[in-house]
């Protein structure tokens, strides 16, 4: 059975792949202008809500999940699952030409597998199922007529 | 000997924490797809018709349950990264997760898993471990 991905639905994908990197990465920043959160000092987490950084990744992450559910709607888990992936090509991608950071050969080989995994799963059906014992019984119902 | 222990115990808690994350998925995945395409439970325009969605989502026992394995993975997690270093917890996690989700949806949710999705699969595992390095 397949079944084709409006532009709409690519959106969703796209934002999967883009808020959770970016929130992870808000949060990262944000967190470490508050700085260490220990037993002794839970109020810095209250604190933390008030960081512009801390706050934005929040809501991306809301989005994130939102965004993810709404793929797992009309989309396979194996679908959906490398396009989360794609997340840690946007953080390493963002990290070499945002921040400037080294990437080691053993990164890009990792980015290129990813890249193309997404490839592999984008090029098949979103939504695929086995046909169940009562499909199998309702196909045969037809045959027999 | 107390080495070994200590990686059993490391490893037993990644295995769990992986475990975790694939019932939360797989529920949440089952829960989506019984609900169906969310655009058409919208019950009307604009964003009050949203609140349809949201109701079917949080009232479906399925997504709870999912939502429960979430929060219980997010927890063991915690407690992981307190005996096993992040450069080892994050990858072998997020790899078993990949490859566990991948076996759970083909038994579970019975989606068509063929080679092209056994080998992105794969290569995402391998990818993630790679970027770790």
């Amino acid at each position: 059975m397949k079944h084709r991905l409006k532009a709409s639905q690519y959106a969703i994908l796209l934002t999967v792949m883009l808020t959770a990197s970016v929130g992870d990465t808000l949060l990262s920043r944000g967190m470490a202008q508050v700085g260490a959160v220990d037993l002794h000092h839970l109020g810095l987490l209250f604190r933390a809500l008030a960081n512009p950084y801390i706050l934005s990744g929040i809501v991306l992450l809301i989005g994130f999940f939102a965004s993810y559910m709404t793929a797992l709607s009309w989309a396979d888990l194996t679908f959906v699952m490398p396009a989360t992936a794609f997340g840690y090509v946007v953080v390493a991608l963002l990290s070499r030409f945002w921040l400037h950071e080294h990437l080691s050969v053993y990164r890009w080989a990792g980015i290129l597998l990813i890249v193309c995994a997404v490839g592999f799963v984008a090029g098949g059906p979103s939504r695929t199922e086995h046909p169940t014992d009562a499909d199998l019984d309702v196909m045969d119902c037809g045959a027999g007529r | 000997m107390l080495g070994s222990e200590t990686s059993l115990r490391a490893w037993s808690c990644i295995l769990g924490v992986a475990a975790l994350a694939i019932a939360g998925e797989c529920l949440i995945a089952a829960a989506m797809r019984g609900l169906g395409d969310l655009d058409h439970l919208r019950t009307g325009p604009g964003i009050r018709g949203y609140l349809g969605p949201v109701r079917a989502v949080l009232s479906s026992p399925i997504f709870v349950a999912g939502a429960l394995c979430m929060a219980l993975n997010f927890f063991a997690l915690l407690f992981t990264l307190s005996i096993v270093d992040l450069s080892l917890a994050a990858p072998a996690t997020a790899s078993l997760t990949y490859i566990g989700n991948a076996a759970a949806a083909k038994l579970f949710l019975r989606e068509d898993v063929d080679r092209r999705r056994w080998l992105a699969v794969l290569f995402v595992a391998v990818g993630v471990v790679l970027l770790a390095h």
